[in-house]
């Protein structure tokens, strides 16, 4: 027994409608009557009835018109009309399923066959009253589901804007919902000057490829934000990435670290194409290729962070893209491959157009748009002296003022452990000199890479003169600090409350012989001569060097605002 | 008696769905097709075969379900004489029409009679 309905019956007739209603309601349905169609159509409204049983001559309106209005009415909601008419002509016949008719019932009344079209246009009006609700549910789960991620890229934006990709040396083009295609681009400036680029991409896709972007890029702004190298940033976001994401969730990933002052490049790719280091004269490209595994896989113990190092020209600029571009196939499943990028890489004149070409030579091969694209050029920026703001993750309201102390890392630190970035945490609690974060920083990396390479290791700078001496450089630089066995280089840091403000002091020293005062003023191959000793002079409040040449001291004074 | 005017199988399906209400059902198909009647002789007074077609086609109808096999033809033909505009076949037709249906009513009145026995 199908449920109870309620039927509308529209007959101008009163035995025929009497009839009717009789036998519908005998099968148990709940009956409206009305003897013409102007009184269906108000008494539909104002009933809403499930089905219409709806006679085709009637008088003030006729059943065809009703028909059309009530189906205007029912809106999404299938009500099925069945006409009921002795029309026999096929022209009449056609006219009721045009006014919206869903069946016919002929004259005389057949019981069996009334009660059967009933159940079969109640089963059809069930079937579409289920479609709806699921095609409703599909559209609330989809607004859900755009909601979570608009609410997810929304705080991903606020932790990926603390970075500069806005910098006038990077050019990047990327979906605005790249982040759901695993795609993450994250740049930062370090303290040093110079700046670290990241181009991600996540396995998968949706939320699950967008969930590990997240603490990624707080650890890569947070340890850049406080000068930790780009070895030391990889190990953490390698272990971090491999402790939280499920088996099989990993992060191909490219790293650079550009440091515009020192003419020199970084690199380490784990799984992502080729990058390649663009020259700016018109030598042969340097690929930039995958030698380690993406970031997420191996433990901290089998994870390398040896990055391939290349001196950096102004003019030089380092392209990098995901396997969006290169996996791109046209109908036939043919790749787009690296040969037909190189062939844009080798024909570009202009960088700017190089995006442009590429997306329009994907637009062609493909025959349509595709968004999983992500690709970012960085040039080398123009003035990169000047240390720029850092993105800090705490508010450094509390801070203690009236301290000194002192570092000594030997020989077995040096060799494994960056001390900077320790140092500048304790003396950025300061709040005072936070804003100088930067300055800080960089005055502390000038004179602990002199105090270390030229200092403890004795290295001479003036191989850095060319391209192979600078190799050479950093060739011997690695081997020297592996062997290293004695040695040692101090600071000694105080922090003095003064009436209206402070003054930090840091001295330097080191284990090396110590050097000649007088020979320092007129040699050029001195980190501390020349651009590195005006750039300490200019961001420091005073400088000075010990008598005996092992070590120098700096000052930096802050009045309290306001 | 199953004959030209009225089916007796016909009849029975009705009384067997009625119950109670058959007889009201008989009374409210002669007032009902005596007021098509009236409209049958004011379309064909006012020459509008539109007119005839519709009120022979609801007569039609009402007729074939009631069991009046009879005159539900002959409505037909009224009916197809509208459609056809050919209305000098109207008043043969209607004469046909009230005739029968005279017989009809008189069946339906010993029918409603022997009902209430």
């Amino acid at each position: 027994m199908s449920e109870r309905l309620a039927i509308l019956i529209a007959e101008d007739n009163a035995a025929d409608r009497m009839l009717l209603s009789t036998i519908v309601s005998r099968q148990g349905h709940r009956v409206l009557t009305a003897s013409n169609g102007l009184e269906a159509v108000a008494l539909f409204e104002q009933e809403r009835p499930h089905l219409v049983l709806m006679d085709a001559l009637m008088p003030v309106m006729d059943g065809f018109e009703a028909a059309r209005r009530i189906k205007d009415q029912a809106g999404e909601a299938l009500v099925p009309i069945i006409f009921l008419t002795s029309l026999t002509e096929g022209e009449a016949l056609v006219r009721c399923l045009e006014a919206g008719g869903d069946d016919f019932l002929a004259k005389p009344y057949n019981r069996v066959i009334l009660e059967a079209k009933i159940g079969a246009m109640d089963r059809l009006r069930r079937l579409h009253d289920t479609v709806l609700q699921q095609r409703d549910l599909i559209a609330l789960h989809n607004e859900h589901l755009l909601h979570e991620q608009r609410v997810a890229k929304a705080v991903f934006d606020k932790v990926a804007h603390s970075g500069c990709l806005d910098a006038p040396n990077i050019r990047y083009m990327q979906s605005p919902y790249a982040l759901f295609n695993g795609d993450l681009l994250l740049a930062a400036y370090k303290p040093s000057g110079g700046m670290h680029v990241m181009l991600g991409d996540f396995t998968g896709h949706g939320l699950p490829a967008a969930i590990g972007a997240m603490p990624l890029a707080e650890v890569f702004y947070g340890m850049t934000a406080k000068g930790h190298a780009l070895a030391e940033i990889l190990r953490e976001i390698n272990a971090k990435l491999k402790r939280i994401l499920p088996v099989g969730v990993f992060c191909c990933a490219t790293l650079l670290n550009i440091s515009s002052k020192r003419g020199l490049l970084e690199v380490w790719n784990g799984g992502l194409p080729d990058g390649y280091l663009l020259h700016g004269d018109g030598r042969p490209r340097q690929p930039l290729v995958s030698r380690h595994l993406p970031l997420g896989i191996l433990e901290p113990a089998a994870f390398s962070d040896r990055c391939e190092v290349y001196p950096l020209a102004p003019g030089d600029r380092i392209f990098l893209l995901s396997d969006g571009v290169l996996e791109a196939s046209d109908q036939h499943g043919q790749l787009f491959g690296e040969k037909r990028l190189l062939r844009l890489l080798e024909a570009n004149r202009q960088p700017q157009a190089l995006f442009e070409e590429i997306q329009q030579a994907l637009v062609t091969f493909r025959g349509e748009q595709q968004d999983d694209v992500s690709m970012v050029q960085v040039g080398l920026a123009e003035d990169d002296e000047r240390p720029r703001p850092l993105a800090f993750a705490d508010s450094g309201q509390s801070s203690v003022m009236d301290w000194s102390a002192s570092f000594e890392f030997r020989a077995l630190s040096l060799r494994h452990f960056n001390p900077l970035p320790y140092l500048l945490q304790l003396l950025l609690d300061v709040q005072a000199l936070r804003p100088r974060g930067g300055e800080l920083y960089t005055v502390l990396a000038e004179l602990y890479s002199n105090a270390l390479e030229h200092g403890v290791m004795g290295l001479d700078s003036s191989l850095k003169q060319d391209a192979s001496g600078f190799a050479e450089y950093y060739r011997e630089r690695r081997l020297r600090l592996a062997s290293l066995r004695d040695g040692y280089v101090r600071f000694h840091l105080q922090m003095l409350p003064e009436a209206n403000g402070g003054r930090l002091i840091v001295q330097v020293e080191d284990s090396g012989p110590g050097f000649d005062p007088a020979r320092v003023i007129d040699t050029a191959d001195d980190a501390l001569s020349g651009r590195g000793l005006a750039l300490v002079r200019e961001l420091s409040d005073g400088f000075s060097r010990c008598p005996d040449g092992r070590g120098v001291s700096v000052e930096f004074c802050w009045s309290a605002e306001a | 008696m199953s004959d030209i005017h009225l089916d007796d199988a016909v009849l029975a399906a009705l009384q067997d769905v009625m119950e109670d209400e058959y007889p009201i059902l008989l009374d409210t198909f002669v007032a009902d097709s005596e007021e098509r009647l009236r409209l049958l002789h004011q379309a064909q007074a006012e020459d509008d075969a539109q007119g005839l077609r519709l009120a022979a086609h609801s007569f039609k109808g009402s007729c074939s379900n009631m069991g009046a096999v009879l005159l539900a033809s002959l409505c037909k033909e009224l009916e197809d004489a509208g459609r056809r505009e050919a209305l000098d076949l109207a008043p043969a037709l209607i004469e046909q029409v009230e005739r029968e249906f005279a017989i009809v009513r008189i069946l339906f009145k010993s029918e409603r009679q022997r009902y209430r026995l």
